[in-house]
């Protein structure tokens, strides 16, 4: 047997085993192999493409959030100020209000105490003038004797106190 | 009932019995002719004259080469080897008869249909050298047509049912398993049937590289399996199969063929009408399609070549340093203890870069073949 003449039988042997083994892997075992392996190739491509996709819809979402929890806030802080601002004009104007009732009050007071010191100062006038004609009565009942000139002098007086009578 | 047979009968249970009848075949080549009446094992047993002289090239060579008989080992003396049917068809007629009858220039008689003696015989010099030939009533020798299951082509059907079975385990493992991630075999397999089609199809080919992937796995699995099958000294493996020109040139005219029968217009073009030369080396004389149509030929011659010569290179290599250990050592028994400890490191060594050879090869093989795929399946733009 040499070694660099190919010999016949071999050549025979050969193609037809290898020939064989072609024609069986060829049919039977690759196309099945290839197949799946592309399959799972695309499946991977697919499942790598949506998990890519869910990721920014994740991230879209996140944004959305952030930016409703910044309304949110914004609110919240609107909502606050607002309150903190009615809650300062209810107390100024309820102190305004307080203090405008309180001037009344005091002006009303004042009004009344007026009132009645007028009238007091007319009751202690009337009763210092009661007074002072009981004790002028006292005092002229001793000089009022007979003389006409008293006499006269009574006579105006008692015109004066019609007059003052009429007047009031 | 037949049909639900077939249907229960697995992939795997058919493929164990082709196999077993395949040994059936290839052990019992007894008894073919009824007249043929010397029974004895297969394996057997042959006196060894006493202390041979170590002959380390023939050692090497009659592994290298073919043979007859599978040589298993030499055991106390005795070599123990398997006889491997003959066959041949001279004048018309078919003898199958064992390699045994054959051994060391025994001649081997049978009668043709016609009751004349035929005589075989397996000179062990001159130009018929180790084949079996007939000799002829004159007392010439004459080479029958000889298609005998030699030690080469036993070791090629031992590979190619391992690739065969392994394969449609793989196939059915994909069937049942689907797309999810590969298992066991299937695994060992797929990484490496990815790398042929993403790193040696697709690139070199184009967009039609599906149409020639399955023959790209075929050689790269079939030339990975032989070369790393050869490598295990056991048998029924350790044959050199792709270390056989006969193989490779197979293997090489299979390129040939689907490179020239696949080949666009474009492919025809280029090679009868090169662009980009001058027209002169063209017009008179055509040496540009000359060149063009050698290179068809020369592109397969050389991958043939590439293959046998570095697998039978390996083998030798490895087998030389084993031989360094009992060439010394018959010299004397301190020098071959001494060495054999170099000779087993390097033999080891070799043995690893064989592996990684076995590899390059098979890849080396597939790539070029794609690359001429490549190009006979380009199209004009």
């Amino acid at each position: 047997m040499e070694l660099i003449t190919p010999d016949f039988g071999l050549l025979f042997w050969m193609t037809l085993a290898f020939g064989i083994v072609f024609f069986i892997l060829a049919k039977f075992a690759f196309p099945v192999i290839n197949e799946m392996l592309k399959k799972r190739e695309e499946e991977i491509e697919t499942a790598l493409e949506n998990a890519e996709m869910h990721r920014q819809e994740i991230k879209n979402m996140q944004a959305d959030k952030n930016k409703i929890i910044a309304e949110a806030k914004e609110e919240k802080d609107k909502i606050i100020s607002d309150g903190r601002r009615i809650h300062d004009n209810m107390i100024e104007e309820a102190k305004t209000k307080a203090e405008e009732e309180n001037r009344r009050i005091i002006d009303q007071a004042m009004e009344v105490i007026e009132h009645e010191r007028m009238a007091a100062t007319t009751d202690i006038k009337n009763q210092i003038a009661d007074i002072s004609i009981k004790v002028a009565e006292k005092v002229l009942m001793k000089k009022l004797e007979s003389d006409q000139e008293q006499l006269d002098y009574i006579n105006r007086l008692l015109e004066e106190i019609e007059n003052r009578n009429q007047i009031s | 009932m037949i049909n639900n047979f077939f249907k229960l009968t697995d992939i795997r249970k058919t493929l164990v019995i082709v196999l077993s009848l395949m040994c059936f075949v290839l052990f019992i080549n007894d008894d073919v002719h009824a007249y043929d009446n010397v029974h004895s094992d297969n394996i057997e047993e042959i006196e060894h004259e006493e202390c041979e002289k170590l002959d380390a090239g023939k050692l090497i060579f009659d592994h290298i080469l073919d043979s007859y008989d599978w040589h298993i080992m030499t055991w106390k003396g005795k070599h123990i080897s398997v006889s491997l049917p003959i066959i041949v068809h001279s004048e018309g007629e078919l003898y199958v008869f064992s390699s045994k009858h054959l051994h060391h220039g025994h001649e081997y008689v049978t009668h043709d249909k016609h009751g004349g003696e035929v005589k075989f015989i397996i000179p062990e010099e001159g130009m018929y050298e180790g084949n079996v030939v007939r000799v002829c009533s004159d007392g010439t020798l004459a080479r029958p047509f000889d298609i005998s299951i030699t030690k080469t082509v036993c070791g090629l059907f031992v590979s190619c049912t391992l690739l065969v079975v392994i394969f449609l385990i793989v196939a059915s493992s994909y069937r049942k398993r689907g797309i999810k991630a590969p298992k066991g075999i299937q695994a060992l397999i797929e990484p490496l049937v990815i790398y042929v089609r993403d790193e040696i199809a697709k690139p070199n080919i184009g967009k039609h590289y599906e149409k020639y992937l399955p023959y790209l796995l075929t050689i790269f699995f079939f030339i990975i399996f032989n070369n790393v099958l050869g490598l295990i000294p056991f048998f029924p493996f350790g044959a050199n199969v792709t270390g056989n020109i006969a193989v490779t040139a197979v293997l090489a005219l299979f390129t040939f063929f689907i490179t020239n029968l696949t080949g666009k217009k474009h492919y025809y073009k280029d090679i009868f009408n090169t662009p980009g030369v001058p027209w002169w080396l063209k017009f008179p004389l055509p040496l540009m399609p000359i060149v063009e149509v050698v290179g068809c030929f020369v592109k397969p011659f050389v991958l043939a070549i590439r293959l046998f010569a570095n697998i039978t290179a390996g083998h030798i290599v490895v087998l030389g340093f084993i031989c360094m250990i009992f060439i010394l050592g018959e010299m004397s028994a301190a020098a071959g203890g001494a060495i054999s400890v170099v000779s087993l490191l390097l033999a080891v060594f070799v043995d690893c870069l064989e592996l990684l050879v076995a590899f390059i090869q098979a890849y080396v093989f597939t790539l070029l073949s794609a690359l001429y795929f490549g190009a006979a399946a380009k199209e004009e733009h």
